[in-house]
């Protein structure tokens, strides 16, 4: 029988707080979610901690384990070392509700920003033709679960909360740039991303790149090219136009 | 006593409670008719129970078999369901899902596509052609992902981390909901002229269950509440393959597309079972041979693999390979994936499942048959609806997926669900906004209502009883696992009832430690008043149900039973008690009869 999991846990409110520490036997399999369920029923019944799926599929568990930002549900236990105690501490780049539970409301105020899809025509026979090819990397963006530890780990709004209000942060670029990159999508979004969205304080240093559970090359794969879009959008609008034009062509089926 | 708090109140036309797919598409349709909407969910907006679909959604479109229509589509679910279906429901899903698929892809889901650039479609359980839409296999990520910001866009107010669990009434018309925000703890009333009920499932009351903590069965039991029909609520879908290790994994859903994909279930011995359990009602479309079940993946004139029988079927096989000790070494069965296609294939159709049991289980299921066992999964029974409207037989008040009942009958057929709600949460939408144009005048809100559910709401914080709601909780779970499961039987049943009525005088005295604000305790205690209710109609009804079918099997009466075959158990309120009885199923057209005449 493996020892016990000592845990320490943030209790508190927007007013302040500390951490409280709890013993929790342990089991096989287990993962942090286990323990802080496992607190609440025996220990803390009133310990506030937001959960759905607990399958890594809906992106509600956010927290910062042992100060890493993570899911809780998904980060397993046998991934520490036997007798170490582990911290689990609310999302520090939004305000604390009560205990492990943040405000990430600002999340969804950012995405009324973002410019609704909006496809183009048909086809002449009345069908939506795309290939596999080129929905993948859009795809690869749809596997966002809006749990938010990119917008929690990035520097420019985890250090500077005036920031907020200029900058959308990596949750969004990810979403833009799959509007951006969706084969049917005709809508326009460079003023907001010039302007509102300051993808441009963003200095790739891939820390959400490095926190995000569905593995989405958030850096690489959107960011980078959002702004490689934006750069010849705002001083070589030709080439904008051309890209937008090979685009439109779709490709021929393999 | 008077209450000493103010009440906060809104005033909507159309109110949608749940947010999960069936409530985004109603609040988009009936704001989109000039219902003044809100949308209010027990978490954060995107979060419901939708993302956890996996394998597809259901809708004859014939992309990848031509011959595939929605009358095939509507057979399957009728067969799949054993019959017990609402005819009117199973021809309208088949039918409109494919515009609501669409649809979809119209406000920018990037399903998988086929190598002419359509729609690709995946075989599933019951299915007698491809049929499933799908996005690897997070479809219903990307399905309430596309809900969610369409909804956004069009302006719909959402209130997040609202949970409402009791009706509001004006005579026998609905006028409003009451609940709590469950970030203050502070009450709140909405009043409206029409409510729709998208509340989901009540898995939570089970032990093993693939579902989340919201689905507690709180839409049941409002409508119950306020007086609604309930029908088929013996009618538990058992999925066959949960995962069973770790143990705090266990029950965690794994997609039916792996089986569609090609994975067969195998015991101890390695055998591939499932040719043993093909019952008489699939027999003419069943393969009885392997090598006639994996020809059929390729070409349909093959008969199905029966590793693709309906999830009931299959989930019995399951449990009685187990019982007879060819099970695997923690209590479930085999599903090998691994000899049967290469790793490349498996991590593109079914990467989150190689994700899955690769982070939280250790095992590679490109390289290894992993176990699987029978999870509690879905409600086929619900609230009583009119098939065209969603209607319920409370004025005002309407239901759509999961919390609904009828288009399942005994046994709902994979990826059915994801099609059921938005082809019906349209409809609930679309007819709540209708009567709320048509009412003459504004349902009154009754101030004694207001405080009589106030007062119960907040009784946790009074108590002086010792009840843990955690402990109440994991006793429930214990008893419908143990009592009310796969298997029934009526000692069993009659002990779980005995049980029950145990577990709601303990509930009277269950105490909260605490304030108000996101308290889980508090909302747990809440919580299981619904799940009692529904825990106990549930079982009351299954005592009633003296056959086998679908999502009910009785061990004291094995067969399907031709009277029964004819008939929906109906629950109701009077006062506080429950009154049950049977009413005749509607009866189909000959035009549709004849479909289940033909040879298949």
């Amino acid at each position: 029988m493996a020892a016990d999991h000592t845990f320490k846990v943030w209790r508190g409110d927007d007013k302040g707080g500390a951490h409280a520490e709890y013993t929790v036997p342990a089991e096989e399999g287990m993962v942090v979610l286990d323990v802080i369920h496992r607190i609440q029923a025996g220990q803390a019944p009133d310990l506030a901690v937001r959960w759905n799926c607990k399958a890594g599929k809906c992106g509600s568990c956010s927290a910062e384990i042992n100060g890493h930002p993570a899911l809780m549900c998904m980060t397993r236990m046998d991934e520490f070392a036997e007798g170490e105690t582990v911290t689990v501490s609310p999302l520090r780049t939004f305000p604390v509700i009560r205990d492990l539970v943040t405000d990430v409301s600002h999340n969804y105020e950012v995405a009324k920003t973002v410019p609704a899809f909006k496809p183009g025509p048909k086809e002449a026979d009345g069908t939506r033709r795309m290939y596999q090819d080129d929905v993948d990397r859009v795809q690869e963006f749809h596997k966002c679960i809006e749990c938010f530890l990119c917008q929690d780990v990035c520097h420019v709004i985890r250090d500077h909360e005036d920031n907020k209000q200029s900058f959308a942060g990596p949750r969004f670029f990810v979403q833009i740039a799959s509007l951006e990159m969706h084969p049917l999508d005709r809508n326009d979004r460079k003023e907001l991303l010039h302007l509102k969205a300051g993808l441009g304080y963003c200095n790739i240093t891939k820390c959400c790149t490095e926190v995000c559970p569905e593995h989405i090359h958030i850096t690489d794969n959107a960011i980078i090219p959002l702004k490689e879009r934006l750069v010849s959008e705002y001083y070589d609008p030709l080439a904008w136009v051309m890209r937008r034009l090979s685009r439109q062509g779709g490709k021929a089926a393999p | 006593m008077a209450l000493n708090e103010k009440i906060e109140t809104h005033d909507y036309d159309v109110v949608v409670i749940g947010a999960g797919g069936a409530g985004i598409r109603a609040a988009i349709e009936s704001s989109a008719m000039g219902a003044r909407t809100a949308l209010v969910c027990k978490s954060l907006f995107g979060k419901a129970h939708t993302v956890m679909a996996e394998g597809g959604i259901a809708a004859a479109m014939g992309n990848v078999w031509k011959e595939d229509n929605w009358q095939v589509h509507f057979r399957d679910t009728m067969r799949g369901g054993k019959m017990l279906n609402n005819w009117r429901m199973a021809q309208l899903h088949a039918q409109e899902s494919p515009d609501r698929v669409l649809e979809l892809e119209e406000w920018g889901a990037l399903f998988d596509r086929t190598p002419d650039g359509l729609i690709l479609q995946r075989d599933f359980g019951g299915h007698r052609y491809a049929r499933l839409a799908h996005v690897g296999d997070r479809t219903g990520l990307e399905m309430i992902r596309t809900l969610q910001q369409h909804a956004v866009h069009k302006g719909i107010d959402v209130f997040m981390e609202v949970t409402l669990q009791r009706l509001l009434l004006d005579g026998a018309r609905v006028s409003g909901a009451f609940g709590y925000k469950r970030q203050t703890g502070e009450l709140v009333a909405f009043r409206a002229k029409a409510i729709v009920l998208a509340t989901g499932g009540l898995g939570k009351a089970w032990k093993i269950t693939s579902n989340s903590w919201e689905s507690t069965g709180d839409g049941i039991a409002m409508a119950l509440d306020a007086g609604a029909e309930l029908i088929d609520m013996e009618m538990i879908q058992f999925h066959p393959t949960g995962m069973v290790w770790p143990p705090s994994v266990r029950g965690l859903l794994v997609t039916e597309g792996v089986r569609g994909d090609g994975g067969t279930l195998r015991n101890s011995t390695g055998k591939r079972f499932m040719f043993d359990y093909i019952p008489d009602f699939f027999k003419a479309e069943t393969a009885d041979n392997e090598k006639e079940a994996d020809a059929w993946y390729l070409d349909k004139k093959n008969r199905r693999t029966p590793d693709l029988l309906p999830r009931d079927e299959v989930a019995r096989a399951i449990n009685s390979e187990v019982k007879a000790g060819r099970g695997s070494p923690h209590g479930g069965v085999f599903l090998d994936i691994a000899t049967r296609r290469t790793p490349e294939e498996i991590k593109k159709r079914l990467p989150s499942m190689y994700q899955q049991f690769m982070e939280l289980a250790g095992v590679d299921i490109t390289k290894v048959p992993f176990e699987v066992g029978p999870t509690c999964h879905y409600a086929m029974g619900g609230v009583r609806v009119n098939a065209d409207t969603a209607a319920t037989t409370v004025p005002g008040l309407f239901a759509a997926g999961e919390v609904a009942a009828g288009l399942h009958g005994a046994n709902r057929l994979g990826g059915n669900s994801l099609s059921d709600l938005v082809v019906f949460g349209r409809r609930a939408g679309k007819y709540a906004a209708e009567y709320v144009s048509g009412l003459a005048s504004h349902p009154a809100t009754d101030a004694a209502q207001l405080e009589e559910a106030a007062k119960t709401m907040l009784r946790p914080f009074d108590a002086k009883g010792a009840e843990s709601p955690y402990a109440i909780h994991a006793d429930l779970q214990s008893t419908m696992h143990d009592l009310v499961g796969i298997i029934r039987t009526e000692s069993e049943l009659t002990e779980a009832v005995a049980r029950l009525e145990a577990l709601k005088a303990r509930l009277e005295k269950v105490g909260v430690q605490g304030g108000r604000a996101y308290n889980p305790g508090w909302n747990l205690a809440l919580d299981l008043h619904s799940m009692l209710e529904v825990s106990e109609v549930t079982t009351r009804s299954a005592l009633l149900r003296q056959e086998s079918r679908g999502g009910h099997t009785r061990d004291d009466y094995p067969k399907p039973d031709a009277a029964w075959a004819k008939k929906n158990i109906v629950t109701r309120k009077r006062g506080s008690a429950l009154e049950q009885r049977t009413d005749p199923l509607p009866e189909m057209p000959p035009e549709l009869a004849k479909l289940f005449e033909e040879a298949h």
